[in-house]
């Protein structure tokens, strides 16, 4: 058994070191919102943030996570001073939605760091996250619009 | 008589032959002699040998630069070493997907950073990120360029301490034989190319190069 701080919730997990932390995350612990992409670092549909950074978690093994703060989706969702998904449904983002969760995940370490992004720091945040439908151009105004709700305490209107 | 007479002249005739073929044959021994300082003490001999062959440390320090540029300019080592911002990937030193970038610390921006995806060690299988627990680019203010640099100009930016990361020649061998990350060339994730030498082949090169005088190749 491996002891895992997920969402900041203590699970104690039946699963080796060396398996990836995407698996232990969905089939094990059950948080589905995190999806399973091309399971070799190259779409970004699996980023969640180990210690506040955005890992592709296919590749990450759960031996790395052990002892640190591991946040999915579902985490991101209960802060409640995360505005992405309040601009992410103003601005009816996604198409098929399945890369979304990963996008979401790697716009909240920019607007970390970054709480005023141009767009091409935008582009420089994201390029790693692969969206077959194309909602980059949705994705980047949804960013300035968290950015922007976020610098005014919610009211980006 | 007469018989008597051409036997001494016939054997006067074979004592000449014999006479001309001992001088031929020790001729032909002295001329197999080589050893030019017979007869010099053994040490003497030596010394003025090694004197002969031996190369001006000048010429030894430029060749074992030229072998240790063989590793330097490798994808595994150049890669991480671009004129630009963004890094290099594969054999080819093609610049690296996703639009990634150097950053102010050399690891990486936002969500882009190395360690996102190249783990402590190599993730097994084709295609995958290479692995160290300390991935990076040498950092913004200290980009140690490799990319596109002939020897000559390459062995100037190594050896100039404000574009070296403020390294003199020990500092930079020991950077060159310790270093993790340096030592992941040697440790390629699957289907990439090797090094065409040893760490210690290419440590033992570069120890030269700077030991003999670190003199800079012609070009």
């Amino acid at each position: 058994m491996v002891k895992l701080k997920i969402n900041q919730k203590e699970y104690s997990v039946d699963a080796s070191p060396d398996m990836p932390l995407l698996w232990a995350i969905r089939d094990v612990v059950g948080l589905t919102g995190t999806k399973f992409g091309c399971g070799m670092a190259q779409c970004g549909a699996c980023t969640v943030h180990l210690d506040g950074e955005a890992v592709r978690s296919c590749v990450t093994l759960v031996s790395r996570a052990v002892g640190k703060e591991i946040v999915t989706i579902e985490g991101l969702s209960a802060d409640p001073d995360n505005y992405l998904q309040k601009a992410w449904m103003e601005l009816d983002v996604p198409q098929c939605g399945y890369c979304q969760s990963g996008q979401i995940m790697s716009a909240a370490v920019l607007l970390r760091e970054n709480p005023n992004p141009t767009d091409e720091d935008i582009d420089s945040a994201m390029s790693g996250n692969i969206c077959r439908c194309g909602t980059y151009p949705r994705i980047r105004k949804a960013i300035h619009l968290a950015a922007k709700m976020q610098r005014e305490g919610g009211n980006g209107k | 008589m007469a018989q008597s007479t051409r036997n001494q002249f016939f054997n006067t005739k074979k004592a000449v032959y014999l006479l001309l073929a001992a001088t031929a044959i020790s001729s032909v021994v002295v001329s197999f002699r080589t050893d030019a300082f017979n007869g010099v003490p053994s040490e003497r001999k030596t010394a003025v040998a090694e004197t002969d062959v031996a190369e001006p440390d000048s010429v030894i320090s430029k060749k074992a630069f030229l072998q240790a540029y063989k590793v330097l300019m490798h994808p595994r080592c150049m890669n991480c070493h671009p004129k630009g911002d963004r890094p290099l990937q594969g054999d080819d030193s093609h610049i690296h997907t996703m639009n990634v970038q150097r950053g102010t610390d050399g690891k990486g921006l936002y969500a882009m950073k190395c360690s996102n995806c190249h783990q402590p060690q190599n993730t097994p299988g084709l295609h995958m990120p290479p692995g160290n627990p300390n991935w990076h680019l040498p950092p913004a203010d200290m980009k140690m360029v490799f990319q596109g640099k002939k020897p000559r100009e390459l062995a100037m930016t190594l050896l100039n301490q404000n574009l070296n990361g403020h390294k003199d020649h020990q500092a930079l061998i020991e950077h060159v034989s310790k270093d993790s990350l340096v030592g992941a060339g040697w440790d390629p994730a699957e289907g990439l190319a090797h090094l065409p030498m040893s760490r210690a082949e290419f440590v033992k090169h570069f120890k030269t190069w700077l030991d003999k005088g670190a003199y800079l190749p012609e070009k």
